[in-house]
C-alpha cells in the first residue's frame, strides 16, 4: 500500500480525486482519525489578549440582534421596491449549516405583499361540503392538541435557471435559493375537517389566504387528512408574516405555492377549482408542447452547498462537502458524491435525525489535491425514487433553447436534477454540467 | 309518545352514535363555532370549473370594453396586449416555443370559469373584490371575444361561461394521478 505524504492512505479514499471514508467523520478510533492528521505547515503567532475581551460586551436585547460579522449571510430580493407583481427572498444556503432555516432567512414568495394581519381578528372558516361549517379564531386554534414536525417548503419554481442548456454561473442561493427548512408546530387539519364532518362526496379542499389575490390552490382531500397541518408556529415562534402570519397550511413534501399563507378558508369540494395557480403558474409545458398539471410532489433532489460557486479553496487539502437532501415521498435513504464529475462515487454520511419530507444534511471528507476537481450529489429516497442524471432529466423534461440570461426568471418548474461545481486548480469553483 | 319521550329517545341515539361511530371526534376540542353557509357568504369567491358559484348576472364584451378601458387598460395595455403587466390578449402559440413558451390566457388556460374566479379576486391590482359581478361578467366576455374564444356578441353568464371551450384544454397530463 502506497501511504501519501500528507498521511492520507490509499484505503481511505473511497472514491476517485480525493473522497475519503466517511467513517473518517463519525470520530470512530483514533487510528482512523490519526491516519488523517493534516499538518499545517505554517507556524501559529504567539498569543496575545484580545481588545474585545478586555472591556465590556453588547447589551442583552429583547429581540438578539445577529453578529454585525455576519451582514453578508442575508437574503436576495427580486422586488425590493414592492412593484405590482412577484417578490421572491431567497435563502443563502452556502452560508448556512444543519438543517432548519433560521426564520429570518426562510425563502418567501408573496405575490401581492404579505398581508399585516392583526391575530385577534383573523378567522379560518372550514365550509363547503361538510355537515356543520366552523369558524376557528387563532386562540381556540392555539388549544388542540399541537404537533410538530421538520418539513421543507419547495417552490415549484426553484432551481428554474438549470433549465438552461449551459450552467448558469451563480450562487446556490441564486439556483435553489427557493427552498429551506424548518420545524412547523400547529394543529392537524384531518382533526378540523372531523369536527366539521367530511360529506362523503368530497374529494378536495380548497385552501385560500387572507392575501390581497386571495390566493387559492386546491389539494386532493386524501392529502388534507393524512399529515396536513395548520401551522402556528415555525422553530418555535409564531411564524413570519412572510410566511403566513398568523397560520399557514402545511402540507410536507407538497409544492411550497399549495402550502397556502395567511390561511383564512377551507373549502371542501367534489371537484378542484382549476385555480390561476394551479392551471396556470404551476403546470410546467414539456418538451412536445404538452403541459403536467396537479404536479403536487417536490421530488427527490440534493444539491452541495459548501464548498460552492461564490467561494475559493485557497489552498489543497482537507475540506468537508456537504448539503442538503430532501425527497417529498419520504425520508432521504443514501447520498452519494462524486469528486470526478461522476466517474466515481461514494456514499457521504447523513446527519440524523433524518425525518420525512425535510432537510438531510450529509457530509464527506475530502483531500483536494489542488488539480481540477468536478464535485455533486445524487440523493436516494425510502420510497425508491432516485435524483436523474442530467441526461435523463433532460430526455424528459427538456431545456431552454437559449442559455437562460435572467436568473430570476421561471422559463419551466420541478427541477430535481444534479447540481455540480468545477473546483479550478486556482480553486475558483464555477457551475458546470456533466 | 310525549314529547319529552321523543326528546330523551332522540339524545339516547344521540350518545350512542357519538359513542359507537365517532369517538375521535367526540374526543375533539370541538372549539370551533358553527356558521351557516349563507354566512360565509362574502369569502366564498371560489368559481368551480362546472360553474358552482358563478353569480347571477351577465355581460357582453362592449360592456367589459368600458370597464377595461377605465380599470384595466394601464396594467394590461390596449386592446389586452402591450401593457407593462401580463399580457390577456395574445396568438402565440404554445407549441413549437420551447418549454420556456409564455403561457397566455388563449394557449394555456383549461378553464374559463378561471377567468372569472381571477379577476374576481384579484383584479384590478391593487384594489381586488370592488368589481361588480356584471362588471367581471363583462371584463372576462371582453377577454375571451379578443382572443376570438367566444362571438364578439356572446353573453356570458352562469350558464354560458361553463361551457366556453377553452383551446387547451385536453393538453394536459396528470401529473400523480395515486395522489388525487
Ligand atoms: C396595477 C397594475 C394592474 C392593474 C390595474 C390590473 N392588473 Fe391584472 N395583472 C397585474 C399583474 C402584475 C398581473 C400578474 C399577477 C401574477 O402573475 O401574480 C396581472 C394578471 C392578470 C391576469 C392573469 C393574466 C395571465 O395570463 O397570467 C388577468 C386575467 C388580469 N390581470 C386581468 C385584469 C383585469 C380584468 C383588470 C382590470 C379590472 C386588471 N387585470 C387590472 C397588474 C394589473
Amino acid at each position: 500500500m502506497t501511504k501519501k505524504k500528507d498521511g492520507l492512505g490509499a484505503l481511505d479514499q473511497v472514491a476517485g480525486n480525493g473522497l475519503m471514508s466517511r467513517r473518517l467523520l463519525l470520530g470512530r478510533g483514533a487510528a482512523i482519525a490519526g491516519a488523517v492528521t493534516f499538518a499545517n505547515s505554517a507556524g501559529a503567532e504567539p498569543l496575545k489578549d484580545d481588545e474585545w475581551g478586555r472591556s465590556q460586551g453588547i447589551t442583552s436585547k429583547e429581540v438578539d440582534p445577529r453578529s454585525r460579522f455576519e451582514d453578508k449571510v442575508k437574503r436576495t430580493l427580486s422586488n425590493p421596491n414592492g412593484e405590482p407583481r412577484t417578490q421572491h427572498a431567497r435563502t443563502p444556503h452556502q452560508f448556512l449549516n444543519g438543517t432548519v432555516t433560521p426564520n429570518h432567512l426562510h425563502f418567501t414568495i408573496v405575490h401581492t405583499g404579505a398581508p399585516d394581519i392583526d391575530p385577534a381578528q383573523h378567522k379560518l372558516v372550514i365550509h363547503g361540503l361538510v355537515k356543520q361549517p366552523l369558524i376557528f379564531t387563532l386562540d381556540k386554534l392555539a388549544r388542540y392538541p399541537m404537533e410538530s414536525r421538520m418539513a421543507f417548503v419547495e417552490c415549484g419554481g426553484n432551481s428554474a435557471p438549470m433549465f438552461s442548456p449551459e450552467p448558469v454561473q451563480a450562487t446556490v442561493q441564486q439556483i435553489h435559493g427557493l427552498v429551506s427548512n424548518a420545524e412547523w408546530t400547529g394543529v392537524r387539519l384531518s382533526t378540523l375537517l372531523d369536527e366539521a364532518g367530511v360529506d362523503p362526496r368530497g374529494k378536495w379542499i380548497i385552501a385560500e389566504g387572507a392575501d390581497m389575490s386571495a390566493l387559492s390552490r386546491s389539494i386532493p382531500l386524501k392529502k388534507a387528512m393524512d399529515d396536513a397541518i395548520i401551522a402556528l408556529y415555525q422553530n418555535g415562534e409564531r411564524i413570519m408574516p412572510g410566511n403566513g402570519y398568523p397560520m399557514r397550511l402545511m402540507l410536507p413534501g407538497f409544492e411550497g405555492n399549495m402550502n397556502v399563507k395567511w390561511l383564512r378558508r377551507i373549502q371542501v369540494t367534489d371537484q378542484p377549482a382549476m385555480t390561476f395557480h394551479e392551471t396556470r403558474n404551476y403546470s410546467p409545458v414539456l418538451p412536445d408542447g404538452k403541459a403536467y398539471k396537479f404536479y403536487f410532489i417536490n421530488e427527490v433532489k440534493s444539491f452541495i452547498t459548501q464548498p460552492s460557486f461564490g467561494t475559493t479553496l485557497k489552498e489543497p487539502g482537507y475540506y468537508e462537502i456537504s448539503g442538503v437532501a430532501y425527497s417529498g415521498t419520504g425520508r432521504i435513504q443514501r447520498v452519494a458524491v462524486t469528486a470526478d464529475g461522476g466517474k466515481t462515487w461514494a456514499d457521504a454520511a447523513l446527519q440524523g435525525p433524518v425525518n420525512p419530507k425535510a432537510f438531510t444534511r450529509f457530509h464527506i471528507p475530502w483531500k483536494w489535491d489542488g488539480s481540477p476537481a468536478v464535485i455533486a450529489s445524487r440523493a436516494w429516497d425510502e420510497s425508491g425514487n432516485v435524483q436523474p442524471l442530467r441526461s435523463e432529466f433532460v430526455a424528459q423534461r427538456g431545456q431552454t433553447k437559449e442559455p437562460v440570461k435572467n436568473l430570476l426568471g421561471f422559463p419551466n418548474q420541478h427541477y430535481n436534477s444534479l447540481t455540480s461545481w468545477g473546483v479550478a486548480s486556482n480553486g475558483e469553483i464555477s457551475h458546470v454540467y456533466f | 309518545m310525549s314529547t319529552s319521550e321523543i326528546m330523551s329517545i332522540s339524545r339516547i341515539t344521540l350518545l350512542a352514535g357519538l359513542l359507537v361511530a365517532a369517538p375521535a371526534i367526540a374526543d375533539s376540542p370541538g372549539l370551533g363555532t358553527k356558521i351557516t353557509e349563507a354566512d360565509v357568504g362574502a369569502w366564498s369567491i371560489t368559481i368551480l370549473p362546472d360553474g358552482t358559484n358563478l353569480p347571477p348576472g351577465s355581460g357582453t364584451a362592449a360592456q367589459g370594453a368600458k370597464t377595461y378601458a377605465e380599470k384595466c387598460v394601464a396594467c394590461h395595455g390596449e386592446g389586452g396586449k402591450g401593457g407593462p403587466y401580463a399580457t390577456l390578449v395574445s396568438d402565440a402559440p404554445l407549441q413549437g416555443r420551447g418549454i420556456e413558451a409564455p403561457k397566455t390566457i388563449k394557449n394555456f388556460w383549461a378553464n374559463a370559469t378561471t377567468v372569472y374566479d381571477y379577476i374576481r379576486r384579484a383584479m384590478p391590482w391593487p384594489n381586488p373584490r370592488t368589481l361588480s359581478d356584471e362588471e367581471v361578467y363583462g371584463l372576462v366576455a371582453y377577454i375571451l371575444s379578443e382572443n376570438k374564444i367566444i362571438e364578439k356578441d356572446a353573453v356570458m353568464d352562469a350558464k354560458t361561461l361553463p361551457q366556453v371551450k377553452m383551446p387547451n384544454r385536453d393538453n394536459f397530463i396528470v401529473k400523480f394521478p395515486d395522489k388525487i
